[in-house]
């Protein structure tokens, strides 16, 4: 029996998780990402098609990277370019990751999760799902968290991989200038999924001035702009919240 | 094109290409963001600095989406992109906060930017 003293979480029985993994995969096609990311895909399978790659690798190409910007390097370049700088370019479109994993993952750590439970989280880690899954996962109890995200990957990469079929399929009919208008899709969403989600000062703030510092510092031309615009405005956002916290507790 | 280097991608073929030359300089930023993290818990004031930064990133993408003059997105005026996020948000704000409301909007508006003001 366990010990009803014992304050950890227990892992969910298996039929549970997948209840939970299930959940998951609902939210995915309830968010407004699952068809962004359709259109977007859309416009990338044309792409993928016209530069000359099979059907299926397109569709590998979405598991195992399974990240937009990413893939619109590999399929335009890999044919044409030094393979070296392709994977350079590729780099440093994704420094992104680093700081959005180390920030979704501690969510769902609890005592008995092992490092490779957070392999699949990890890997299905990408805008759309850190987006949705920072807003999702709070409002559950910590147990669910990994089950559920991963579901909620699986659910906005299918989108993906049935986007960027369609568009394989297609891309002899889609007008370039539809494919560019599909693309759109992706920072309309940004744009107001972040508004909905920003709850606390900070990630307001952190929204804002990271709006206002991105084409300041790609004014400068000294490259890693993302990385750059990260560092800076996450910083300073990350400084006046401290100073308010400070605040509080003085006045208090 | 080199000849030499057209040779080494069909010598190594396209899926050894995507693994090698996609994949793992992709997956090594989560990679490093699994391992850093690792023992912290998100209580940690660096996991919360890391969200803002991560935040900040997220509102350089959108900046960047919306201003780049290179890609498949440049065929769109800057002009065309400004309006028509601006259409999106205020449909968004009209529409009570609707995220598919907002989205819909800026598209349709792009789609029609584009086709009567697009290069």
């Amino acid at each position: 029996m366990k010990n009803p003293m014992s304050v950890e979480p227990a892992d969910p029985p298996a039929h549970v998780a997948f209840q939970v993994f299930l959940d998951g995969i609902v939210a995915a096609v309830r968010s407004v990402f699952f068809y962004v990311l359709i259109g977007n895909y859309v416009g990338m399978g044309a792409l993928a098609h016209e530069v000359g790659f099979s059907f299926w690798w397109m569709a590998l190409s979405t598991v195992l990277i399974w990240a937009a910007p990413a893939q619109v390097i590999l399929v335009s370049t890999l044919s044409t370019a030094a393979l070296f700088e392709v994977a350079l370019a590729v780099t440093l479109s994704s420094v992104r990751f680093l700081p959005m994993v180390a920030a979704i993952l501690p969510t769902m750590r609890r005592p008995g999760v092992r490092q490779r439970d957070l392999i699949l989280p990890m890997h299905l880690t990408a805008i759309s799902v850190w987006v949705e899954g920072m807003r999702l996962l709070p409002l559950m109890p910590v147990e669910r968290r990994i089950a559920f995200y991963n579901g909620l990957g699986t659910g906005l990469m299918s989108g993906a991989v049935i986007g960027g079929a369609v568009g394989f399929v297609l891309a002899a009919k889609l007008p370039p200038l539809l494919s560019a208008a599909l693309l759109f899709f992706t920072p309309m969403a940004i744009l107001m999924s972040s508004a909905r989600n920003s709850r606390t000062l900070l990630d307001g703030l952190a929204f804002a001035l990271g709006l206002v510092v991105g084409p300041v510092v790609a004014a400068q031309k000294i490259g890693l702009d993302l990385m750059w615009t990260g560092l800076i405005a996450g910083t300073m956002a990350y400084g006046v919240h401290r100073l308010r916290e400070a605040r509080r507790k003085c006045v208090s | 094109m080199s000849a030499a280097l057209h040779a080494t991608l069909q010598d190594i073929g396209p899926v050894l290409a995507l693994i090698l030359f996609g994949f793992l300089p992709n997956e090594v930023w989560r990679l490093v963001g699994l391992m850093l993290v690792h023992g912290l818990d998100e209580k940690s004031q660096i996991i919360v600095w890391v969200r803002a930064v991560a935040t900040a990133m997220l509102a350089g993408v959108l900046a960047q989406l919306i201003l780049s003059t290179s890609g498949p997105l440049a065929s769109i005026p800057v002009s065309v992109r400004i309006g028509a996020s601006v259409l999106g948000f205020a449909a968004f704000l009209i529409g009570k906060r609707s995220v598919f409301a907002g989205v819909l909007t800026g598209e349709a508006a792009i789609l029609l930017g584009t086709y009567f003001l697009g290069t």
